[in-house]
């Protein structure tokens, strides 16, 4: 039951930080190494919104998902549009604009104690004979909806079909009269955005604390590496996978254990089938 | 409509008797010098630094540069077969560990550790990287980022090779000097070995699979042999660098894998130009030095070593050398459209 529970929430939390990687790095093609740092620049933000400026708290979430969302489609304008092309440079430039937030917020001293989000709803309940606080059925929730928002998003919408659009072929997307820089922008907008939902629900669990920036990256890695980076029952089975391994894991050996798992999923995934377990128009391009 | 006077520029190349890459019918003292300048200044420049330089702090940024140029050579070495990694770390951690491992445990003198860190730390990449070299582009990139980190979980979880404590008070170099030119030498040969390696028929062949490896299985090459044969060599590289910072350090730990040893030789390839090695190793000596020189800045130092990357990349995407290169050879004039 511990670990049914323990384990459901667990994945939902490891689908939420991997959707927003997803959206812009498998479905536009676009590598967004700064994920995580969006990730944790929308939490801070929030606090200052909230803490020093007094904003209600629904409004200084909201403010922050659109500062973040659109922070991410300046980079891309700024700075993505000149290295289109050369995935190598894409990744080191927001590698290096991940490691510039992060650095830069680990500098202004924003980690510890102090910076705690307010849960949505304080208390618990007991399931079973599991307490189980509010937040982590709030989360769960947001996990849900946000999945299938995101599934409805990019197989329904011009938008998120576009969005698919100019990964598969790019050539065949600009001759329909889809503007693949205008598209890919928007792509890195709604990823950071996204990034931000999965930060406020996540992170009033615990504190903010600047190294997180750099492990969500590798968790949103992992998931989208394991499921196949374009395909969302992918992500959604990959992160049930991951999650209960590492719940199992730390149950039954150490919890040092978790991250080995881990990592040692993503390297055999990435040995035995690269694009994932239900990857599907990489496959040519993934290995001869 | 009044029709605007456009202007191009036009470069020429300049008037080298060099007629091809192997044949030289070379005329005056002049051209000599033109081709032999390039090629002689950097060794000049790499034997006098350590000497202008001595014993200070800047001279031990000297050795560190020439590590991370090392690491940045075998990174180019890799990518010009076409096997872009993210885990040079790999590389320097393996070296590190089996020179760590040989000295601590069974007492081995530094000059059995080196040759044996080199070899054996070559090989093991080469065993682990092997069942993956089928993988093309990002899938093998992802597999090289994620095996150093798996490692230095592993070693503090499994608590093996000293833990999360390291190997300490392994031997030292006898001074700074053997160090610094070692390191130095190592550079030298492996920058001008691979640059002609790489125009031999071994590297057309290494080429020819970075640019199209389905053409040259199609020539009835077994690329899989060659992209071995070539990690080999990469990993022999970078081995040999961990294996030389382990006994500068005296200390091997879990920071042999950090992400450090794979970010800097990447990003000094890659400001420096990469595919030249010439420009890896330039990267290199400019980056070192630089992000040294902002550790008076404390905590933003990494912030602003991001900044001066993405900076270097959106201005100059082709690499430092590249530019220079074509300013060198090339001269620009400007003519009417």
């Amino acid at each position: 039951m511990e670990i049914l529970i323990y384990g459901i929430t667990n994945s939902v939390t490891l689908a939420l930080m991997a959707i927003g990687f997803s959206l812009t790095f498998g479905i536009s093609g676009l590598a967004n190494f700064a994920h995580g740092a969006f990730y944790l620049l929308g939490g801070i933000l929030t606090w200052i919104f909230l803490n020093q400026l007094g904003v209600p708290y629904l409004f200084s979430a909201l403010i922050s998902i659109l500062l973040v969302g659109l922070l991410g489609f300046l980079l891309y304008w700024g700075l993505m549009l000149r290295l289109r092309g050369l995935a190598i440079n894409e990744v080191i430039a927001t590698l290096a604009a991940a490691i510039v937030i992060i650095e830069v917020l680990r500098w202004l001293g924003f980690s510890g104690f102090t910076y705690v989000l307010p849960e949505f709803i304080k208390g618990s309940v007991k399931i079973g004979n599991v307490w189980l606080d509010y937040q982590r059925i709030f989360l769960v929730g947001i996990g849900v909806a946000l999945i299938i928002f995101f599934y409805l998003f990019t197989h329904r919408t011009k938008v998120g079909l576009s969005f698919r659009a100019i990964a598969q072929n790019e050539r065949t997307a600009i001759s329909l009269g889809i503007d693949s820089d205008w598209t890919a922008a928007l792509s890195l907008a709604f990823g950071s955005a996204l990034a931000v939902v999965a930060g406020l629900a996540i992170l009033p669990l615990g504190s903010i604390d600047t190294e997180v920036g750099y492990d969500i990256l590798i968790y949103a890695l992992a998931v989208g590496i394991v499921g196949g980076l374009e395909s969302i029952p992918g992500i959604v089975l990959a992160s049930f996978i991951l999650g209960f391994c590492q719940i199992a894991v730390a149950t039954f050996f150490r919890a040092q254990w978790q991250t080995v798992v881990t990592l040692g999923a993503i390297v055999i995934i990435l040995a035995v089938k690269p694009s994932g377990i239900f990857g599907k128009y990489k496959e040519l391009e993934e290995r001869v | 409509m009044e029709e605007a006077v456009r202007y191009r520029r036009e470069r020429i190349d300049r008037g080298i008797k060099a007629r091809s890459d192997t044949i030289y019918t070379l005329a005056s003292s002049r051209d000599m010098l033109y081709l032999l300048f390039p090629r002689v200044l950097p060794i000049v420049a790499l034997f006098c630094l350590p000497l202008l330089m001595g014993g200070s702090y800047w001279g031990k940024v000297i050795f560190y540069s020439c590590i991370f140029a090392l690491l940045a050579l075998s990174w180019d070495f890799m990518a010009s077969v076409g096997l872009v990694s993210l885990g040079q770390a790999l590389f320097f951690g393996a070296g590190s560990y089996v020179a760590g491992g040989f000295n601590h445990y069974l007492k081995w003198p530094m000059l059995l550790t080196i040759p044996a860190a080199t070899l054996g730390g070559a090989l093991i990449c080469t065993i682990l990287l092997v069942p993956v070299v089928r993988l093309r582009g990002v899938y093998f990139s992802m597999v090289t980022l994620i095996l150093p980190l798996l490692f230095a979980h592993l070693i503090e979880t499994l608590e093996i090779l000293g833990g999360t404590h390291g190997l300490l008070s392994l031997t030292p170099f006898p001074n700074h000097w053997l160090a610094v030119y070692i390191a130095v030498i190592a550079v030298v040969i492996v920058l001008f070995g691979f640059r002609r390696l790489i125009n031999e028929d071994f590297g057309l062949v290494l080429r020819g699979i970075k640019d199209d490896d389905r053409v040259v299985m199609a020539g009835g090459i077994n690329i899989y042999w060659y992209k071995a044969q070539a990690i080999f060599i990469s990993a022999a590289v970078g081995s040999f660098a961990g294996a030389l910072m382990t006994h500068y350090y005296q200390f091997v730990g879990r920071s042999a894998f950090a992400l450090d040893y794979t970010i800097l030789p990447l990003a000094g390839a890659v400001v420096g130009g990469p595919g030249s090695f010439a420009g890896a190793t330039l990267g290199s000596f400019i980056l070192v030095p630089l992000s040294e020189a902002l550790r008076a800045l404390g905590g933003l130092r990494m912030a602003l070593y991001g900044i001066i990357l993405i900076a270097a990349l959106a201005v100059l995407p082709e690499g430092i050398f590249h530019y220079i290169e074509r300013k060198y050879h090339q001269f620009e004039r400007v003519v009417k459209i």
